[in-house]
């Protein structure tokens, strides 16, 4: 029996990259999976009957914007008629737009600030009386190393990634004397579409600054997240892994 | 139905007090109640009137909450 059995995982961004990664290691675990992207209706769709099909679970796909607080509300909502409540909830979707501050634009900030991190608000407030009610509940943060870290040109990105881990300490909390955990995850450089149009020396860069001198994969997130969902990680709250091959040590 | 009696009786019930001891001006910071209890408690209310009422806003005192449940059930 999985880690994960009868529980329902929600996960963003998750047509693909990392998040289908996690999303297809939750359902390994044994989780119903229901993954939000902004993808077109057939990629998601796809990528959820590919879950479903290879571990057995439900596996849904809703198209929905996660930065627009009441789409999604009202998506949150209508799936947890459906399932009878959220167990885990994975923030994931993230975008880049990467330029110097000089050269950054106001819609550059704007857009990165909330697909990153209100888009976090929405879906933990989306889930929070559920999780209250049931006296229990996961959400694990995607946050980045460039959040701990700082990094040149990517000041909306960075800013954003270091406040999900200020929103996941405070939510962790919050939460905490209700059976509630919230952690985040800190990738380094993962071999995904996102790592994959950056331009190429600035990736060449980025990788000679790695103590292991390679990438790492979308899977070696997903394990993180399934330890941080599965009734191991019990006692932690409040904590951010970073899984980088030692870039932020 | 008389919300603020039902309101009364269940933090009474939740705080250990006697209802008599509670009136509508009586706040929630004065019981040791935080806002997530009070949240909490809305939610043992649903089930009781079988309704949802989704506490969004922070409420300071038992009248405050009376009046925002009644607001939900007009
Ligand atoms: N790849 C890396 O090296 C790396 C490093 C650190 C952190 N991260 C973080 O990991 C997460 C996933 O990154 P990835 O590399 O898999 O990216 P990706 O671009 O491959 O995938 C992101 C997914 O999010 C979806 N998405 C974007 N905006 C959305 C919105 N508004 N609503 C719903 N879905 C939306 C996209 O459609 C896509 O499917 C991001 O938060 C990213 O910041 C990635």
């Amino acid at each position: 029996m999985g880690k994960l059995e009868n529980k329902n995982a929600l996960i963003t961004g998750a047509a693909r990259g990392i998040g289908y990664a996690i999303a297809q290691r939750l359902a390994q675990e044994g989780a119903n999976v229901v993954i939000f992207d902004l993808c077109p209706e057939e990629a998601g769709d796809e990528a959820a009957k590919a879950i479903a099909e290879q571990c057995g679970v439900m596996a849904l796909f809703r198209r929905v914007d996660v930065s627009n607080y009441e789409a999604v509300q009202i998506a949150v909502k209508a799936l947890s008629k459906e399932l009878g409540g959220i167990d885990i909830l994975v923030n994931n979707a993230g975008i880049t737009r990467d330029k110097v501050l000089l050269a950054m634009s106001e819609q550059d900030w704007d857009l990165v600030l909330d697909i990153n991190l209100k888009s976090m608000f929405n879906t933990i407030k989306a889930c929070y009386r559920g999780f209250m009610k049931k006296k229990a509940g996961r959400v694990i943060n995607i946050s980045s190393v460039s959040g701990l870290m700082g990094n040149a040109a990517q000041a909306n990105y960075s800013a954003s990634k270091g406040g999900v881990v200020a929103l996941t300490k405070t939510v962790a909390r919050e939460l905490a004397t209700r059976g509630v955990t919230c952690n985040a995850v800190a990738p380094g450089a993962i071999e995904t579409p996102m790592t994959a149009s950056m331009d190429q020396d600035a990736l060449k860069a980025l990788i000679a600054t790695v103590p292991m001198g390679h990438m790492g994969k979308a899977e070696d997130i997903a394990a993180c997240v399934a330890f941080l969902a599965s009734d191991d990680a019990k006692y932690i709250t409040g904590e951010v892994i970073r899984v980088d091959g030692g870039i932020a040590m | 139905m008389d919300i603020a009696a039902k309101v009364i009786a269940v933090l009474a019930d939740h705080t250990g007090r006697d209802a008599s001891e509670l009136s509508l001006d009586t706040t929630f910071e004065s019981l040791g109640i935080d806002s997530l209890e009070t949240v909490e408690m809305v939610m043992e209310l649903e089930e009781e009137l079988d309704t949802e009422l989704e506490l969004d806003q922070k409420v300071a005192t038992i009248g405050e909450l009376v009046k925002f449940i009644e607001s939900k059930l007009d």
